[in-house]
Parts: C-alpha cells; structure tokens; sequence
C-alpha cells in the first residue's frame, strides 16, 4: 500500500509539474547561453542552478557580472530581488501541518513563483499533500538545471520564440490566477495588485513592485472587509 | 584580471547568492507552520496568491523594455485576453499553456 501511494504522489505530481516544465526549458537555456558568454564555465553555470534557483536573480547576476559589478552588489541584488520568496513561504506554510524541520527545509528549497502558484492553488482545493509538492519542486528544478546547462554548451543553435514557448509561463499565470479568485476580495485584489504593479514597475526600477504591490493590494482589501464587517 | 580569481570571485557570489536566495525561502516555512496562526493573518495570506500573481502578471503584458514603459499594442496582452477567456472556460492548465503559446506563436509568425 505504502507503494502505491508513492506512486500516485510520483504521478500527481508530474502532472502538476508539466507546465512549469515547459517553460523553464527556453528560459534555462536562455539562461546557460547568457551565462557561457558572460565567461562562465559549464560547471558554475550548474552550480549557480542549482545553488541559486531563481531565473531571473540568475539572469541579473550574469548580466552584472559582464559589466564588472562586485560581488557584494550582486549578492545584495540577489537578496531585493528573491525577497518575494517570503511571502510565498509565509502563505505555504498555513499548509504544512504536522511535518519534520528536515523536509520543510527541503521544500523551501523549491519554492519559485511558478512552484508556488501551482502548488499553493492545490493545496487549497484539498487536494494536495507535502510529498505531491517536493515531486512538483524537484521535477520544476530538475528541468530547470539541466536547461540551463545544456544552454551553457551549445544554446548557440536553438532559435529562440519557436513555437510560442516564451508565452509558456504567462498562460500559466493567466490561468493559475483564474484559478485563486475564490470570490470577491480575490478578484478586488488581484485588480489593485496588477494597477499597483503596473504603476510601480514604471516608477521605480527593479523588481520590488511586486512584494510591494502584493502587501499593498492584500492589507488595503483585508482592511476593507474588516471595515465592511463591523 | 587572471583568470583563476575571476573564477574564485564567481564561485563565492554562487555561494552568497544561494545563501540569501534560500533563508527567505526557509525561513517562513519553519517559523510559521506548526503554530496557530491569528485569524487576520490567514486571511491576510490567503489573498497574496491573487496578488501575488496579479503583480507578476500585469507588468508582464503592459509595460516593455529597460526601463519600462507603458506598451499596449504588444502581442503578450493581446494574446492574453483569449487565453484568460479559454482558462476561465476550461480551467485547465495544459490545457490553457498550450493554447496560449500556440496563438503567441501565430500572432509573432504573422506580424
């Protein structure tokens, strides 16, 4: 019996993990191929994948460090930019029930925007357990080290754009997005989030419009409710 | 600069930039869990997904470039509209990544 339910969780969890998958292959091997020219080697562009395991901190550092930028200023950007990771971690843990320090830390380990979306929106139909997640996590990770190496020795040769792949993760996004607007305040927030994120990413360069956005729409619309309910 | 530094230099940012990625990552997931969390709290934090990913996206289909700006004839938010209309009908997510690459990929070969 304990067989079988590895093998639904294996399954389960390779079926929620497709479409992450898809996405991350053009861009790890966008990534490898940036990283191969900014002078990395195939074993630091590895590393870096699997250490890091963050697209676009990792698209960051290598384009800072063509340019020559130090290695505290693109460790301090690294930290601005994944500090979004926070609030995702906080939201996952109201799943995490009863579960050892051992295998919470390797589930943080896993957590990206697209790792969180798809599993944070299971969890909450019921239907999700901690195993199913960490095949999510590592099938995501997996996919995403192996792009960016194979970026790194000869991404030279695959077109980008072919067949639409660069829209792979904004569907997901659209679609996962459908999927956590429960109700009203849901579809209020994510309205003031996406006007805030817009107006802020033209105001101010980086990515911190989005944590700021994100705190921003989900206080204002909690403060609501509670002034609508008294 | 020689080479063998320049390679020291990028293995310790690899370190640096792992060790500051990760403790985010971690440490709310230890310290939340596991504990009975104040009501506002769970409600607060059960609206960041929508947020969340409202802020992800938005940029994403509106604004373009380095710096950004406000582009609203891009195919990325015009292919978005029969895509959100698809998800919301089918709620499925395969289903809805491949319809949306799929008219990406057209809307890019025609124009």
């Amino acid at each position: 019996m304990q067989n079988s339910g590895i093998k639904t969780s294996i399954l389960q969890g390779l079926t929620a993990a497709w479409p992450i998958c898809l996405g991350y292959i053009p861009i790890g091997i966008a990534f490898g191929v940036l990283a191969q020219k900014a002078g990395l080697y195939p074993i630091e562009i590895m590393l870096m994948s699997i250490l890091v395991y963050a697209g676009s901190s990792q698209f960051i550092a290598v384009s800072m460090l063509s340019t020559g930028a130090g290695a505290v200023s693109i460790v301090i950007t690294t930290f601005a930019v994944n500090l979004r990771h926070l609030l995702m971690s906080s939201s996952l843990a109201v799943f995490m029930g009863n579960t050892t320090r051992k295998k919470l830390s390797l589930f943080a380990y896993g957590v990206t925007d697209e790792s969180f979306a798809v599993n944070h929106t299971r969890f909450s139909q019921k239907i999700w357990s901690l195993d199913k997640a960490l095949v999510v996590n590592h099938t995501a990770n997996i996919t995403w080290v192996v792009s960016s190496i194979i970026g790194g020795y000869g991404g030279r040769f695959i077109h980008a754009g072919t067949f639409g792949i660069d829209y792979a993760l904004t569907a997901m996004f659209i679609c996962l997005l459908i999927f956590q607007l429960k109700g009203r305040y849901y579809v209020i927030t994510a309205v003031i989030a996406g006007g805030a994120a817009v107006i802020l990413s033209l105001i101010i360069p980086g990515s911190s419009y989005i944590i700021l956005a994100s705190i921003f729409a989900a206080t204002t619309v909690l403060g609501i409710k509670k002034w609508m309910l008294r | 600069m020689d080479v063998a530094i320049i390679h020291q230099k990028v293995i310790w940012i690899i370190l640096g930039m792992g060790m500051v990625t990760y403790i985010p990552r971690w440490f709310p997931l230890v310290l939340l869990s596991r504990r009975n969390l104040p009501k506002w709290l769970v409600e607060w934090l059960n609206l960041i997904p929508a947020a969340i990913l409202s802020a992800l996206l938005l940029p994403e289909l509106v604004t373009n470039g380095l710096p950004r700006h406000l582009s609203l004839w891009q195919p990325e938010l015009w292919v978005a509209i029969p895509t959100f209309i698809f998800a919301l009908k089918t709620k499925s997510l395969g289903g809805t990544v491949v319809i949306g690459m799929a008219l990406f990929w057209l809307v890019q070969t025609i124009m």
